[in-house]
């Protein structure tokens, strides 16, 4: 450019800076707003409950009985089966795409799969619920039961009538929900360790798999999390897609994964909108409250857990 | 002057102002239940070709609508509910129906197809208590001796979602089973004893068709175009009926309306006709009204609806309310009032 630029004026300064400053501010006053309003709305039912409404299952409207802990179990247990499945498969596409692929695969595989993310989470739902629920409970169901079905223990997981909607269900299509969201954050980071480390490490006549065990994941651990907890974010949160296929039931008469439950997200969106404005409509408020603090819970220990493998790496140095 | 002569005087100028310029200016909103959503939609749309005033409907729900119509945010609200007498006295409502429409047990079984298994009030509420749980039970072959009834579980399925079908369904099995009003009761969401929840209509039906051996419970106009395999009802005369618009206005024709502030919920209702599980939609306004011209133009739009949107509510499978009713309705309309006393309705 051949023109000089303008010198910056100390007063453009302090306005951007104060500017910036304005939207972080922003930011926090309207968590803690959000944090507010939850505890106004939810304080009839914490009155009424106390802390008694963590563990009993009622859930019944008309005669203004109130308890929250078959939507907690359910988004817990759905949330965590969505993660044994998404983490280790994201875990292989990342891997795929940033040391064995192709390089002529990477685009279009590493596009397809951030399609995924695009895609609405009702069209999820419509899908698990007209497509997969009645494939899963015609073949996966039955094969379930007949192998799993009978190990000790945990073939109880896996037993009683196929239904094809339910727990098991709604933690299978949240994990292809946040399959793209993991494998994307996973292949970025795996994308950014230094070459040099790696070369170094094949030099020194490491194979693939050592490569990426001891080279990239140490160097990408903080990354893998944040990208593990973005998708439990999700999966703790979606609404929609569950709703269709966890089957809205709110007892709990079996620990089979089989059976139909309730998350809070697809409590609320059942609902909220029909809910009488007394205890109900404030009981629903305090399912939203505890879904916040789950998610503030899950992330606290997702930042602790860094801070603990920081301080070991320390350690060993 | 009290400040709500003022406001009218106000706006009635200014309607008067945009009247002389030939411009109408008159916009209605109104909220609640998402039952009759469609068929308020075509009447606003056929409204607005006949007269140029605009109706917005949204459909949030009856509990949204009785909110919105309380905090005065909206012209009118609507609710698949009628409320008591005391609770319209307490807010200062007025309540009025506009359509009927009916709520169909549906089944998925082998070998049974639309009409042929018949019920009882008392059986169906065992069915969804959970103590009939199987489709070869004695009391549901006693009253079906020429149908093989296979030795298979039911499934039951009903609505996820807080609904005025569910409100309907669920006073319905209160009125025939003193175990289900005092174990379970009656509202829009209720704590079910057993069975699979599905989402909206559309969500109780794909459950009803990928589950064997399901029942559940759909709004007649969903399960006729769909063409489920309905159940025969025994009503309170002790027919066997099935599901259509005769039978719906068979059950609005015995209730007696005007006596209860149009308090009725149509089910279970006495008729030899009468269709056991029907149900009203309704309206709601305020008695004192702030701005009485905009409530002349609502009184003036269900007006109209009664007189021309028969036609338009059955193509969508709801069903016209009868003339005498109408009429009652129409009567009803002397007490809504303005700030002043003076009364709303157009002449």
């Amino acid at each position: 450019m051949a023109t000089l630029r303008k010198p910056k004026t100390d007063l453009a300064d302090v306005a951007f800076f104060n500017l910036t400053r304005a939207t972080a501010v922003l930011t926090l006053l309207m968590l803690g707003g959000i944090i507010v309003s939850l505890f106004y709305g939810s304080w009839p039912s914490i009155k009424e409950f106390g802390l008694s409404f963590l563990w009993t299952s009622d859930w019944n409207p008309p005669m203004e009985k109130f308890g929250a802990l078959i939507p907690i179990y359910g988004t817990l247990v759905t949330s965590l089966i969505a993660l044994l499945i998404a983490v280790p498969v994201s875990f292989g596409i990342a891997l795929f795409l940033t040391e064995l692929s192709p390089i002529w695969l990477r685009r279009p595989l590493g596009t397809a799969i951030e399609l995924l993310a695009a895609i609405p989470s009702i069209v999820y739902g419509m899908w698990g619920l007209l497509f997969f629920a009645p494939l899963f409970s015609k073949y996966v169901q039955p094969f379930l039961s007949a192998t799993l079905g009978n190990v000790p223990v945990i073939g109880n997981l896996f037993q009683g009538a196929p239904l094809g909607i339910g727990i098991l269900s709604a933690g299978i299509i949240l994990a292809v929900m946040v399959i793209p969201f993991i494998a994307s954050v996973m292949r970025d980071v795996f994308e950014v360790t230094p070459p040099m480390l790696k070369e170094s490490a094949y030099g020194l006549g490491a194979t693939t798999y050592e490569v990426v065990w001891s080279v990239v994941l140490p160097y990408t651990k903080a990354g893998v999390i944040g990208g593990i907890m973005l998708g439990l974010g999700r999966a703790l949160g979606e609404t929609m897609a569950v709703t269709f296929v966890i089957g809205n039931t709110n007892f709990l008469n079996s620990v089979s994964l089989f059976a139909p439950g309730n998350s809070i997200a697809s409590a609320l969106a059942n609902e909220f909108a029909e809910a009488d404005a007394g205890l109900h409509t404030s009981a629903l408020i305090e399912l939203g409250l505890i879904l916040f603090l789950i998610t503030f819970l899950v992330l606290a220990a997702s930042k602790f857990l860094l801070l603990r493998l920081a301080r070991q790496e320390g350690a060993k140095t | 002057m009290s400040f709500p002569s003022i406001k009218w005087l106000a706006t009635s100028s200014i309607a008067l102002g945009l009247a002389a310029a030939g411009v109408q200016a008159a916009e209605l909103t109104g909220a609640g239940a998402s039952f009759p959503a469609p068929v308020y939609a075509k009447w606003a749309d056929a409204y607005n070709k006949a007269t140029g005033t605009k109706m917005n409907y949204q459909s949030i729900g009856s509990s949204g609508g009785l909110k919105q119509i309380r905090a005065k945010t909206v012209d009118f609200g609507a609710s698949d509910a009628p409320l008591k007498p005391e609770e319209l006295e307490k807010d200062g409502l007025q309540q009025f129906p506009t359509v009927i429409g009916g709520v169909v047990p549906v089944v998925s079984v082998a070998g049974i197809k639309a009409g042929d298994l018949h019920l009882t009030g008392a059986v169906l509420a065992d069915i969804y208590l959970g103590k009939i749980s199987k489709w070869n039970d004695k009391a549901i072959a006693a009253l079906n001796p020429k149908l093989a009834l296979p030795d298979q579980p039911i499934a039951v399925v009903r609505r996820a979602d807080g609904s005025g079908t569910s409100f309907i369904f669920t006073n319905y099995l209160s009125k025939v089973s003193p175990e289900w009003k005092q174990k379970v009761s009656e509202g829009t969401a209720v704590q079910w004893p057993t069975g699979t929840g599905g989402k909206g209509n559309e969500g109780v039906s794909a459950f009803v068709q990928q589950l064997p051996g399901a029942i559940g419970y759909v709004e007649y106009a969903y399960a006729k175009q769909n063409k489920m395999a309905y159940v025969l009802m025994q009503n309170a005369a002790g027919n066997f009926v099935a599901p259509d618009d005769q039978a719906f206005k068979a059950a609005a024709a015995g209730a007696e309306w005007t006596k209860s502030g149009f308090y009725e919920i149509l089910t279970n209702q006495p008729g030899k006709e009468a269709w056991p599980i029907t149900g009203a939609t309704f309206i709601l306004m305020h008695k004192v009204q702030d701005n009485s011209q905009q409530a002349a133009e609502v009184l003036k739009f269900f007006s109209w609806a009664y007189k021309n949107g028969g036609k338009l509510a059955e193509e969508l499978d709801y069903v016209a309310l009868p003339d005498s009713l109408v009429k009652a309705i129409e009567a009803s309309w002397v007490t809504i009032k303005d700030g002043s006393g003076k009364l709303v309705v157009a002449k």
